[in-house]
């Protein structure tokens, strides 16, 4: 590992240029992960260490203590006395500057402390019920459910329609083909909120508002796909498709037995960037569905943040959990990804 | 087993006129081989017949029965492509039952026949094999395992054996020769390769610039050519031709035809004779052990501004070693009989004693 972490030019020493790729991996790295990180932490954090100033990195409490004559437990201070002598003791309730405090081994006897004079005591505590408690608390299930649906429909039925048409445009000479290709680039150049409004309008009177289908039909075909497919179909030789045509294969067996399976490095390029789509996808299901049983999991997380109040807990929780199934996407299939982008392209 | 008619096949590409009216009968069993120099419309003519490519005007009858209309998955052939073509993601097992199970015949059936398909050509190793684990020779038996299990009416073959190195090709050659033997099939056969041509063939038909030259047996065209083109395109090394001229001034007591324009000479019939008429200077010897041949000029005793008084390449196959060494002068002799005599138009007139 850190043979692999201070490999260098090729020369024994460090040369200049190491250090300054080194540089700027780091500075990369940092950017890169550093909010992922914090994110991850502050998920783990309580409410009220959420709410702490200035914030801490790792996710400290406030320690409490069990005193006999008391029903809750009590936070634990570090208090000085006018000896200056140091002494941990737990705050049984607070009046302005002033805090009512036991020593947890003589409950008996409290006294009053100024609260400049005390300081909390915290330990290192990972808030893992901010996790647990997010499935009993909200309908997480469901809007897991209505993700993956979604992710998993939207980016079959992407790999089926856009493969299909990539198959036209590459592999039949017709009337307005180039067109047709033209088009269909060009519709990269509209952003999606531009034609937000129409969609909707669309999806609204073809009846499909607040229903997943509503989600998933209006972003199965798009532009990148095909043209990411169709470009890796031009590389096909045709004499394969030749070869089935003699073969007695009809042109569905062709694209069926002979076009997708060859396709496959592109298919799981395409399938990963749909995955990912679909998944972040913000916009569309938040004007297609609105009432709360068709949520996904990214309306979920925006619908925690109420107007007056927010539980960050809870939210960042739930926003590492949607972080996750994407992340393993991205880590297993990397590979795939960037070969998939060089071969598509260059060739 | 079928046979096949072109009767006044053109193919046209946008402005290009690939196939100029081809007009050809090939018989039930022939191995027929279309030969020509690249770019001619060879494979055009092939792709026509599969149905892979519509002729523009012309009729194309297997059998009897115009195909014109008849998709190439109907006409029952079957192709090898001269890149074999075979599917890369499927087992040689799955590359050659493909086409019967398009067909829809059940799986016994299937399995029955490539089994049979893979003994004859020697594949049963190899059958759970995929084509990127198998060597050039046994990529190319697989293309031809894939066309035979199907029991086509008519073979076609573009070029098969061109991405081979020279041995295997040749006993690719004979393979192939005998798979004809043994099938008694139709085939069609193309190749830029004339010594392929010569050696497989039962008629070869030469192709240039999208028009037939001459159909005939392998001899026949090595014997008659109709033409300059055909005469120089069939036999290795090439024939030589001189302008008639040169030999009525070295050689006045050899009769010529009227209007004889070029004469050809085959290498291989050019004796070296000290009381030959012509005189050759040799540049290059090539010994090849079993013969060798001989690069040179011509010299003619012309006057410098006479017509045809280039230098005149010419080429002499010897059985045999030689001892003539580049550089050296010497006199050649022909018999008569192994001469061609061209017009000017590059057309064969006919032989004197005929």
């Amino acid at each position: 590992m850190l043979k692999f972490l201070t490999r260098s030019r090729g020369f024994k020493r460090f040369d200049w240029t190491d250090w300054l790729s080194y540089l700027y991996l780091s500075v990369g790295l940092f950017t890169m992960f550093a909010p992922i990180l914090w994110l991850v932490m502050s998920s783990l954090k309580t409410e009220s260490a959420l709410s702490q100033f200035p914030p801490t990195f790792l996710p400290y409490t406030q320690k409490t203590v069990q005193v006999a004559g008391f029903d809750k437990p009590l936070p634990l201070f570090m208090t000085r006395d006018d000896q200056g002598v140091q002494r941990p003791m737990a705050q049984v309730r607070r009046i302005g500057i002033m805090a009512t405090m036991v020593d947890p081994a003589r409950p008996e006897a409290p006294i009053q402390v100024n609260i400049n004079d005390r300081k909390p005591v915290n330990e290192l505590k990972f808030a893992f019920a901010n996790y647990t408690e997010l499935f009993g608390k909200f309908n997480f299930g469901l809007y897991l459910w209505n993700s993956v649906f979604i992710t998993v429909v939207a980016t079959l039925l992407t790999l089926l329609i856009n493969s299909m048409a990539a198959f036209a445009l590459s592999k039949y000479k017709f009337q307005g083909q180039k067109t047709v290709f033209v088009l269909i680039i060009a519709t990269l150049m509209i952003p999606p909120t531009i034609v937000l409004v129409p969609v909707f309008l669309v999806i609204n009177s073809v009846g499909l508002l607040n229903s997943l289908w509503g989600v998933i039909l209006p972003a199965i075909a798009t532009p990148t796909g095909v043209f990411l497919l169709r470009q890796y179909m031009l590389t096909i030789p045709d004499e394969l498709l030749e070869a089935a045509r003699m073969d007695n294969a009809s042109e569905w067996r062709i694209y069926w037995k002979i076009v997708l399976p060859l396709s496959a490095p592109a298919l799981a390029v395409l399938a990963i960037f749909s995955v990912m789509w679909r998944w972040n996808d913000f916009l569309l299901p938040l004007i297609v569905l609105s009432r709360s049983e068709f949520f996904t999991l990214q309306l979920a997380l925006n619908s925690f943040q109420g107007e007056l109040n927010t539980q960050w807990n809870y939210l960042l929780a739930m926003t590492v959990i949607t972080l996750v199934p994407i992340t393993l996407v991205f880590a297993f299939l990397q590979k795939y990804i960037t070969t998939g982008i060089a071969s598509a392209g260059v060739k | 087993m079928a046979h096949l008619e072109l009767s006044r096949v053109v193919k046209r590409f946008d402005e290009t006129t690939i196939l100029h009216g081809i007009d050809l009968r090939v018989e039930d069993g022939e191995f027929i081989v279309f030969v020509g120099p690249s770019g001619c419309g060879k494979s055009t003519l092939l792709r026509v017949i599969s149905g892979l490519e519509s002729p523009t005007a012309g009729d194309i009858l297997i059998d009897g029965v115009n195909v014109n209309a008849v998709s190439a998955a109907h006409r029952g052939c079957a192709m090898v492509f001269q890149s074999y073509a075979l599917y890369p993601h499927m087992t040689v097992y799955d590359n050659m039952a493909f086409g019967l199970e398009n067909l829809g015949e059940d799986k016994a059936e299937i399995q029955a026949k490539v089994a049979s398909a893979a003994a004859q050509l020697r594949l049963q190793e190899l059958l759970q094999r995929k084509p990127t684990q198998l060597s050039g020779g046994q990529r190319q038996r697989v293309a031809i395992g894939r066309a035979i299990v199907r029991q086509p009416k008519l073979f076609l073959f573009d070029e098969p054996l061109s991405n081979l190195d020279a041995e295997l090709r040749v006993s690719m050659r004979s393979e192939l020769r005998e798979l004809h033997a043994r099938l008694q099939a139709t085939m069609v056969y193309v190749t830029h390769d004339q010594v392929e041509a010569m050696t497989l063939a039962d008629r070869i038909v030469v192709l240039r610039a999208g028009k037939i030259e001459q159909v005939g047996t392998p001899l026949a065209l090595y014997n008659q050519p109709a033409n300059e083109f055909v005469a120089g395109f069939i036999g290795s090394p090439r024939m030589n031709f001189i302008p008639a001229e040169l030999l009525r001034q070295s050689a006045p007591a050899l009769v010529q035809p009227a209007h004889s324009h070029t004469v050809g000479l085959r290498p291989e019939h050019v004796l070296v004779n000290d009381s030959g008429p012509l005189s050759y200077q040799v540049q290059q010897v090539e010994q090849m052990g079993s013969t060798s041949l001989m690069r040179g000029t011509l010299c003619s005793n012309m006057p410098n501004t006479a017509p045809g008084n280039e230098q005149t390449h010419f080429e002499v196959v010897c059985q045999g070693q030689t001892a003539v060494q580049p550089g050296q002068t010497v006199r050649l002799s022909m018999p008569p009989a192994a001469l061609h005599f061209f017009d000017e138009h590059g057309l064969r007139l006919q032989e004197l004693n005929t």
